[in-house]
């Protein structure tokens, strides 16, 4: 290309930059409110946070599309914490002190998001997050949760799950609790015990291992050895498909079996998990995608994550999850009427925001409200909402070995 | 605690034999190039990862036999090892700074395949997967045993060579003092460099068995790093059946521990091993 040509192609695209700029100066007449977030770009978290950039785009697109917030144009600023919690801090810090951010998004998975929370206490700024598992860590009163577990899901999920089975045909009468030591599963999987004595359901093994556990055979073998009616796997990601598969290689088949958080795609593939259970905010199913705005999400997340090499490009959890905390946002924002946090914070605890996961309420201990988290099953490769009732996909429900 | 049952005993104990066996297929490239090439190869474990995801689309993608594939790795490998030994050489890296420079490779590794596959599992299906057979009361899965055979005939196929040929009595004479062993004619560069073809051939290979039996994910390259050299230092640097060995031990001691008590004890016993094994024979390694 000569010299001249690559001038005058420099040239053009420099007048378009500046036409598009000042086009979108002149939407509010004012720069763009700036939203910062960290999420995990790179390293071992970054499968599931590519979920939380897909939906944040899509959202930030729409919500350009309505006319902004404020009569302002909105730019999310996004940075590579690389999954790890302490330069999640850093970065924040970066947002708030450097960039000069108005206002925050969360990072995603628990200990990024306790950095993150941690910097918007100093800086007196709102954090709203997606997906942080242990409420009883969010202590800071301007953090809410997108991820609606109520302020004790140590209680509320194991009795929601063996209530689901106590009111299948074949309730279970014994349990076996095997779980990682993954702190956000670790806590939930000690409340299940307790919930199973309550229940009457007998514990006839209970197990633990580290994070990281590489050789799940010795795990399955003792699980056959027990043959519990009801296998509660307190499983964060690949582990229940470890241990689904170190059951198969010796024969084992569970009766009735739950995985507290894996990984959604993979799980429902797997020709070893039938029955599958574990739990939910979202499936791509009535009665969820009746709430407004869902159905236009889920075509455009479909898009999207195929179009991001997502293998998996299915609403459930994570991108519901990331999409109610942007309508929590937008909707603080909104209703506050200014970009001042503290009254961005007090709007939102004093308001119900109806999201595509519900109408949530942040006036519980710390500002969680309900437990929203639903029983959903592997049914045909599929997951699908199972219990309650009122949540089931139409005509399905808890299937039974 | 109730005592485990004669089955889940022999269970567990197997287990922890096909792990450990994997263990000492990964440790026996890391401790021969420790041992012999004084490089501490951190990179060895993101080849084998690499190999076990250039397994994965040459089957999943391509429809070639997993095994076959092997045709294929085993020489690309060989080359790998041989251009990081060539670079670790041309730049005079020292053996604690090969520890640091193979972690840089590692990480270039590591992010090469997440741009490639991206950081989400990867699972091999392939025809091996789901076969297993029974011997007697216990179950014997093909992928596990496959690797077993494999790290077994590779480590007594690589200690007949050092005893035996010429070659690896060359080695081991390189190893034990470069400038005696030059001065009887032995070509030091060239005996390293075809140590490190063999080193990388071996990262192919657990590479593979790797893909056959377990789900594949860019950061689970570091899960092994620990276990494995616990192998190695265990087995003995150098040594070609020491990792095999050892690694059978740890994998054996933490199934039976998970048999017996919570799994979470289990690396708490493996790693007790080694460092009792070090507190009582301190020149070991």
């Amino acid at each position: 290309m000569s010299i001249i040509a690559r001038v005058a192609r420099w040239a053009g695209a420099t007048c378009v930059g500046l036409a598009l700029a000042s086009g979108a100066w002149a939407q509010g007449g004012q720069p763009p409110i700036r939203i910062g977030s960290t999420l995990a770009l790179t390293g071992p978290l970054a499968a599931t946070s590519m979920i939380h950039k897909v939906v944040g785009e899509i959202y930030v697109e729409q919500l350009n599309k309505r006319g902004g917030l404020l009569g302002r144009p909105v730019e999310w600023i996004v940075k590579d914490d690389q999954s790890k919690p302490d330069l999640a801090r850093t970065l924040y810090e970066q947002l708030i002190t450097a960039d000069k951010v108005d206002l925050l998004m969360g990072p995603y998975a628990t200990g990024a998001i306790l950095s993150a929370m941690g910097v918007a206490q100093r800086y007196h700024k709102v954090l709203i997050h997606h997906t942080f598992g242990i409420p009883a860590m969010a202590k800071y009163d301007m953090q809410f949760p997108a991820w609606s577990l109520g302020p004790n899901p140590g209680t509320t999920v194991p009795t929601t799950v063996l209530k689901a089975l106590a009111a299948s045909p074949k309730p279970p009468k014994t349990i076996a609790i095997v779980t990682s030591k993954f702190p956000s599963v670790h806590f939930m999987s000690l409340g299940a015990r307790g919930i199973a004595k309550k229940m009457g359901v007998k514990e006839v093994l209970f197990l633990e291992w580290d994070f990281g556990n590489l050789d799940f055979g010795p795990i399955a073998a003792r699980i056959k050895d027990a043959n519990p009616d009801f296998l509660w796997v307190g499983a964060i990601g690949l582990e229940g498909n470890q241990l689904l598969e170190a059951m198969h290689k010796i024969d084992y088949t569970p009766h009735e079996h739950f995985y507290l958080y894996p990984a959604p795609g993979p799980m429902a593939k797997s020709p070893l998990a039938k029955n599958a259970m574990s739990v939910t905010l979202f499936e791509e199913h009535p009665p969820f995608t009746s709430a407004p705005g869902a159905e236009e999400f889920i075509k455009l997340y479909h898009e999207r994550a195929a179009k991001a090499g997502i293998p998996d490009p299915t609403v459930e959890v994570q991108a519901a999850a990331s999409y109610t905390a942007w309508q929590i946002l937008e909707a603080g924002v909104r209703g506050a009427g200014s970009l001042d946090d503290k009254a961005i914070a007090a709007w939102i605890k004093t308001h119900h925001i109806p999201t595509i996961t519900g109408n949530l309420r942040f006036d519980g201990p710390n500002n969680y409200g309900d437990d929203l988290m639903r029983v959903k099953q592997v049914q045909n490769g599929h997951w699908v909402t199972v219990y309650p009732k009122d949540f089931a996909a139409p005509g399905a429900t808890l299937q039974v070995q | 605690m109730t005592f485990p049952s004669g089955t889940l005993l022999a269970q567990s104990a197997l287990s922890g034999v096909f792990i450990g066996s994997l263990y000492g297929l990964l440790g026996l490239g890391v401790g021969l190039a420790w041992g012999l090439l004084h490089v501490i190869n951190l990179a060895h474990f993101a080849f084998a990862f690499l190999a076990a995801y250039l397994c994965y689309q040459l089957a999943s993608v391509g429809g070639m036999d997993p095994l076959l594939t092997l045709a294929l790795i085993v020489p690309l490998f060989a080359a790998l090892g041989v251009a990081l030994q060539w670079l670790l050489e041309r730049f005079d890296v020292s053996p604690l700074n090969s520890l640091l420079a193979t972690f840089g490779v590692t990480a270039i590794i590591e992010a090469g395949i997440q741009w490639k596959w991206t950081a989400d599992f990867r699972k091999l299906e392939s025809t091996y997967a789901g076969q297993t057979f029974k011997v007697g009361s216990l179950f014997v899965p093909l992928p596990e045993l496959l690797t077993l055979l494999a790290s077994v005939a590779l480590a007594l196929g690589i200690w007949a060579a050092m005893r035996y040929t010429r070659l690896g009595r060359a080695l081991r004479a390189l190893a034990e003092d470069a400038p005696i062993a030059a001065a009887f004619g032995i070509n030091r560069r060239a005996h390293a460099l075809l140590l490190a073809a063999v080193c990388g051939a071996l990262a192919g290979i657990a590479g593979v068995c790797l893909a056959l039996g377990f789900t594949l994910t860019p950061s689970q390259i570091y899960a092994w790093v620990g276990v494995v050299f616990a192998a190695v230092m265990l087995g003995g640097l150098g040594s070609a059946i020491g990792p095999l060995i050892g690694g059978i031990v740890i994998g054996v001691s933490e199934a039976l521990t998970m048999a017996f008590a919570s799994p979470s004890w289990a690396p708490i016993v493996s790693f007790s091993l080694l460092i009792g094994l070090l507190l009582l024979k301190p020149g070991r390694t």
